[in-house]
């Protein structure tokens, strides 16, 4: 096991962990950032989501071994202070409950308004239809990228 | 004592609503007092009877005594003990409690800490809101007796004593640098209580104090919990409840990198190692054969017709639970006798968060510390130490947030585990469950069956009424005393099916089955199935006399004007009686459960080719008396129906040969966000007591979607969920 280097929330960071390693298990236990969270393991759920080079990917199927020297954005990175459009509107719409999917989504609707400024509500929901929330924060996120939209 | 002895259910505690006492004792004045507590408040801080901690900067930090699952109740606690302290809202915050139940204990649940059965709000009432008295009392002595002046000349505003004559004011922050608290905290008569009408923090929509930290990942959940030295540890647990290890084969295990050991424990191989992926891998490289079980053989799909079967037999009387009147002659003398079977199947929490647990154990055995998001604090705290054979005062416990609770929470089946592998590795041990694990470990809402009658006079009228209901007994699993202290009828799972129907004969008749399925509460519990049946049946029962279903239900409810209310205020807030769009239809639904009363309608489309049942739109109306927050009461809402929804629409547990046969959310589905309905929801206002909203429309769901679906196709489904494909085949 040799060690390898991350670019993690802009920080060049090293990671000593087999090369098989779920990104989710370097990001949660090795790094410490636990705001991405384990739901299924198997991409059916979204709660693991984080951004490689800019693109949600579920982190429980990527392996270090794929990511090394690429840019790796976690819940904790999405910006300086907890005020990304989207962290603002989630606590504008209070969104979250339980709260336990709520990193994932948000990770999942960044890249959505990244790429689309002004989303459709049938875009919205196309885009985070992959993403769980068993509370039922749905309508709730739907309006909270809608006013992240407009306010971004 | 077992762990399961020390279960408590959750209705097991509702009786008289006790008197408002006002005088008692806060005990543990100044030890109630967690580390958090200091940490949060961060500074020269002063504790005031175990709840409110002011620091001399004014700020003030409130020990919430409830788990926070989204209910949001960390917010909602604090704000009714704010309220009545006379806080300035914007200084307040909020951390977990101590399992300190002499002090935050819940006295509508035996007076443990722990949250369960929509009880904390109605719960902690008076509790909340003498603590927030109190404080407030002793703030106001000092400053009477710094200024000597009588206590009588003084008033509150937010976090600031006024003596009008004199014009001065000080901040509480300023009074708790000099203030003492006296060893006794003052006695608070109902009169020294704010009404309602004078409420400045109650009733409004304060953002919840959780939200920020559910935003950005700061948030501690129990599996986010890291501890010096700990290693990780996962379970192989029996796929079959109650079996036990036969044989084990760990030749490929400790080859894995990370890997450390395995345990073979009666019923699971603990698998540890230095890392998550570690002890995940290790448990796909274990082979464990097993043996016996107490469902081993169990087909779940075969039983459910036995259990219809064995409703619908006459010759078997159930258990009678809120019998009225003759039930049985009523129907045998009835001009006419309608009669259905409905069906549930098993449903798994699904909460996010898979079940996890992190502890260490001191060398001699008889102390530890324990890290978990738990509904059941005092339960995880007694069992504890019950299991090392040590006293409750020997474990220290740390709430965290939990990632979902919904009734799983309540259940402690990780400790054992946990404690046992933190005393073999003496290392701290953080004990995950995989998702896998998760739903094998379900466990699950019991599956039922009801026998419905209804016996008719020559006009129509419903003159009895019996409803016999087939399933296991969530209390027989969880804790077989407390069902036997019951006489039988398990409060969980009958829950729901007695109704406020005035119906001169009427029963509900319980007959427990015995298949040793692991059961627990799910939320709203026995409202969500016996809810279902009791509405549709209704319907049908409407169908047959041509009565409008409204119409019948608002006759059954003339003398209870509450129920009355949330009907009609339901009818206008979804304009009732307008004739639905092409291709879709319209259901009607009422519930009075954890003393909260609501009502419903729903608008469905039905995909005929596949069979698919699609929610548009959710109308309801909801009572649940003096409202803390409105925008919780509205997100719970929201929360409930598509909860409620995802188990109308599409969940199911099977077991076969005993296993569960699901295994993560690919084969067992819960709603997303495309077949979400849109969802209006309206606060009818009472003055009445606080009572539950995080389980109340949820039990809704399930008549809702039937009648609609009958007023769509005239086909009446009776089988919950109502999966395409059943709705296909009923309609074929």
């Amino acid at each position: 096991m040799a060690a390898v280097m991350l670019t993690v929330n802009g920080k060049a960071v090293s990671v000593n962990a087999e090369p098989d390693t779920p990104l989710l298990w370097v990001v949660r236990e090795h790094l410490k950032l636990t705001g991405t969270k384990y739901g299924c393991g198997v991409a059916a759920c979204g709660a693991c989501t984080v951004h490689v080079d800019g693109k949600a990917v579920r982190s429980c199927q990527i392996r270090l071994s794929q990511v090394t020297g690429r840019k790796i954005t976690t819940i904790e990175g999405l910006s300086d202070k907890g005020d990304h459009p989207l962290q603002k509107a989630w606590i504008a719409e209070q969104v979250p409950q339980c709260g336990y999917c709520q990193s994932g989504q948000i990770m999942q609707a960044a890249e959505l308004l990244a790429k689309t400024k002004a989303p459709t509500r049938d875009q919205i929901v196309e885009h985070m239809d992959g993403n769980i929330c068993r509370c039922g924060t749905y309508p709730r996120i739907v309006r909270a990228i809608e006013r992240a939209a407009k306010e971004a | 004592m077992t762990e399961h002895d020390l279960n408590l259910t959750r209705r097991g505690f509702v009786g008289g609503s006790a008197g408002l006492t006002f005088t008692f004792a806060v005990g543990g004045f100044m030890t109630a007092k967690s580390d958090d507590v200091m940490a949060a408040a961060g500074k020269t801080a002063q504790t005031i009877g175990g709840w409110v901690t002011i620091a001399t900067d004014g700020s003030i930090t409130i020990q919430a005594p409830a788990a926070e699952m989204g209910q949001g109740v960390m917010t909602g606690i604090p704000m009714v003990i704010a309220e009545e302290l006379d806080a300035d809202w914007s200084k307040v915050s909020a951390v977990f409690s101590p399992p300190d139940a002499k002090t935050f204990g819940n006295p509508k649940l035996g007076g443990i800490v722990y949250t369960v059965a929509s009880k904390t709000t109605e719960g902690y009432w008076d509790k909340a809101r003498i603590a927030g008295a109190q404080a407030r009392r002793v703030l106001m002595q000092a400053a009477a007796a710094r200024w000597n002046v009588p206590l009588s000349e003084l008033k509150t505003e937010a976090s600031t004593v006024v003596h009008a004559p004199s014009g001065r004011k000080m901040g509480y922050g300023e009074i708790a640098s000099f203030a003492t608290v006296p060893a006794e905290m003052p006695a608070i008569t109902e009169a020294d209580l704010k009404k309602p009408a004078d409420y400045r923090i109650l009733g409004q929509s304060k953002p919840r104090l959780d939200i920020a930290s559910k935003t950005n990942g700061s948030a501690s959940y129990g599996i986010d919990v890291q501890v010096p030295g700990m290693v990780y540890a996962t379970l192989l647990k029996t796929p079959i409840e109650g079996a036990e290890v036969d044989t084990v084969d760990a030749t490929a295990v400790l080859k894995i990198p990370g890997a450390l050991q395995t345990v073979r424990m009666k019923d699971a191989v603990a698998l540890v190692g230095t890392s998550v992926e570690s002890v995940f891998a290790m448990r796909d490289a274990v082979k464990v054969t097993w043996k016996g079980g107490a469902t081993a053989g169990f087909d779940s799909v075969k039983a459910l017709d036995e259990y219809s079967a064995r409703a619908r037999k006459t010759d078997e009387k159930g258990l009678a639970y809120h019998p009225k009147g003759d039930a049985d002659a009523a129907l045998a003398k009835a001009a006419k006798v309608i009669s259905a079977t409905y069906q549930a199947d098993y449903v798994y929490h699904a909460q996010m968060e898979p079940m996890n647990m992190t502890a260490v154990v001191n060398a001699a055995g008889d102390e530890a510390e324990i890290w978990t998001g738990t509904q059941g604090p005092s339960i995880v705290v007694n069992v504890a130490a019950s299991i090392l054979k040590t006293k409750p005062d020997k474990i220290r416990f740390h709430q965290q947030y939990l990632g979902g609770g919904y009734g799983r929470r309540a259940q402690v089946d990780l400790l054992p585990y946990v404690l046992q592998l933190a005393k073999e590795t003496k290392k701290p041990v953080k004990l995950i469950w995989t998702r896998e694990q998760d739903v094998k470990s379900a466990k699950m809402r019991p599956m039922t069956a009801h026998y419905m009658q209804a016996g008719l006079d020559d006009k129509g009228n419903i003159v009895a009424w019996k409803h016999k209901l087939v399933g296991e007994a969530v209390t027989g699993y969880l804790a077989p005393a407390r069902l036997e202290a019951a006489k039988g009828l398990d409060p969980l799972t009958l829950e729901g099916a007695e109704h406020q129907y005035a119906i001169e004969n009427k029963v509900v008749e319980y007959v427990r089955e015995r298949r040793g399925a692991p059961l627990a509460a799910w939320r709203s519990i026995g409202a969500g199935y016996n809810k279902f049946a009791v509405e549709a049946f209704l319907d049908e029962v409407a169908a047959e006399t041509r009565t409008d279903p409204v119409k019948l239900r608002l006759s059954l409810l003339k003398d209870d004007p509450r129920a009355t209310k949330i009907i009609e205020e339901c009818l206008a807030l979804s304009n009732w009686g307008s004739k639905p769009a092409d291709g879709r239809a319209y259901g009607f639904s009422f519930a009075y459960v954890v003393g909260t009363p609501s009502a419903a309608v729903i608008e469905i489309s039905l995909d005929r080719k596949s069979g698919a049942i699609r929610a548009h739109k959710f109308w309801s109306t909801v009572d649940p008396g003096i409202v803390i927050n409105p925008d919780i009461v509205i997100s719970q809402t929201e929360s409930n129906v598509i909860y409620g929804i995802s188990q109308m629409l599409k969940e199911r547990m099977t077991l076969a040969k005993g296993e569960v046969e699901q295994s993560n959310f690919s084969d067992y589905e819960v709603l997303r966000m495309s077949e979400t309905p849109e969802i209006v929801t309206k606060i009818v206002h009472s003055t009445h007591r606080p009572t539950g909203i995080g389980e109340v429309a949820l039990p809704l769901i399930g008549g809702a979607v039937s009648n609609a679906l009958f007023a769509m196709t005239g086909k009446r489904l009776r089988h919950m969920p109502f999966t395409p494909e059943r709705v296909k085949a009923a309609l074929a």
